[in-house]
């Protein structure tokens, strides 16, 4: 475990009931970066980020987050160095914008005064509009300009942008961005945008059933996924492929597609089949994903 | 001001979009040695874009001599960056691809297939037997 990780977890388990939420999750986040937290619903991001706050006990495995465990003595000191949004954007209801700005201030000693101002033009905020009154984007960057503002060394956001329209989503992205660059915070967020984690991320962790299916630096995975079409003269060869690498392989007709993470290598091999055209093509971090948590059939 | 759009749902990294761009900005001229670069955080603001992204981007260009990167002041182009045999060479670049896709469009070749060649021939992939 180490300090260019902010985050690392080690075969992670946890068990509702009967229900494996988490089922030996390796997850790395180095610091510094925009990480993406990719799944479908029910794959266990959220459980995965209630045991990294802490809020939910592992049945196994371990967690470290600013290389504190969640668990031990030491973690009310480590989550004062995190600022957390919910899926929910818990916030006094019975506040106005600027009493839960005032309210918040003091919890934190590294609170950054100056981005008050900064964040309240930018997401456009009334400071005396009571919370209550407000729509759900505008609730959403409340939520994160008391994250942002907290001088946290590690932001954690379920789904931010959710409920908001892209000019919103666009406006908290550049937030984000601008903070990163400014502040050497670490981003950890969920989503379910892949063009916002597509545009803002350099990480990505894509869990499936509870566990990592796919992670790391996410151009390292567009450099390295490709997507190679054989069309052949007659019907397309049933002869394996046996080429390290290959993803996926798909056969209609005359033609064969090859999900790859080694297209060169593919492509010498599927010489030998002699087709009549090889075309490659580059993959989409959607492509991926979809690949990643397709069910097997 | 610098024109530079990477597309991020392209499938290409990025970063290598980041560095082409800056490239051809240098090549046709609309950036000149000595000429100031945004900076890393200006940009990643603007495209809204990740900070590492631009960052890996302009230190791959600095690696390749095409900018300086100056301690606390940003990153420059340099007077060696290949910019007027660079332009000369796009230009005849340029008029070769434009015979090419001519004689191919006279022998009856769709554009739709041409652009799929030209970008099947960059990724590598080759035309079998």
């Amino acid at each position: 475990m180490s300090d260019h990780l902010a985050i690392e977890t080690a075969d992670l388990w946890k068990r509702y009931d009967d229900v494996e939420a988490l089922r030996g999750l390796n997850l790395q986040v180095p610091t510094g970066s925009i990480c993406g937290f990719l799944g479908r619903n029910g794959a266990g991001k959220t459980t995965a980020i209630k045991v990294l706050l802490g809020m939910a006990r592992p049945t196994k495995g371990t967690a470290r987050v600013l290389g504190v465990a969640p668990n031990d003595a030491g973690a009310a000191a480590m989550r004062q160095r995190i600022g957390f949004v919910s899926d929910e954007k818990d916030l006094y209801d019975y506040m106005t914008v600027g009493e839960i700005i005032a309210f918040t201030r003091p919890l934190f000693p590294g609170w950054r005064r100056e981005l008050e101002q900064t964040y309240l033009a930018t997401f456009e905020l009334p400071p005396h509009r009571g919370i209550k009154d407000l729509s759900r984007g505008t609730r959403t960057k409340l939520a994160l300009l008391l994250a942002l503002c907290r001088g946290a060394e590690l932001l954690i956001l379920d789904e931010p942008t959710s409920g908001l329209d892209p000019a919103m989503a666009e406006d908290v992205l550049r937030a984000l961005v601008g903070h990163v660059a400014g502040q050497e915070t670490t981003i950890f967020f969920s989503s379910h945008q892949l063009s916002e984690v597509d545009q803002i991320c350099d990480h990505v962790a894509i869990v499936d059933r509870g566990r990592l299916v796919l992670g790391g630096a996410l151009d390292d995975l567009r450099g390295r996924y490709q997507r190679v079409q054989f069309v052949f003269a007659g019907e397309a060869p049933h002869a394996s492929l046996k080429t390290p690498g290959i993803v996926r392989v798909q056969r209609q007709g005359r033609v064969l597609t090859v999900l790859t993470n080694d297209s060169e290598a593919v492509i010498a091999d599927a010489r030998a089949l002699s087709p009549a055209s090889i075309d490659a093509s580059p993959v989409t971090l959607k492509d991926i994903f979809l690949e990643s948590v397709r069910t097997e059939d | 001001m610098l024109m530079l759009k990477p597309n991020p749902s392209s499938g290409v990294p990025i970063y290598l979009q980041l560095i082409e761009q800056v490239k051809y900005a240098i090549a046709t001229g609309a950036v000149r040695p000595g000429e100031q670069l945004p900076g890393i955080r200006p940009l990643a603001e603007e495209l809204v874009i990740n900070p590492n992204t631009v960052a890996k981007a302009y230190r791959e260009l600095e690696h390749e001599g095409v900018i300086e990167l100056r301690q606390g002041a940003g990153a420059f182009v340099t007077d060696n960056a290949p910019s007027k045999k660079d332009t000369e060479k796009l230009r005849t670049a340029q008029a070769a691809v434009a015979v090419t896709v001519e004689r191919l469009r006279g022998r009856g070749v769709a554009d739709a297939d041409i652009r799929r060649l030209f970008e099947a021939e960059l990724l590598g992939g080759k035309r079998g037997e």
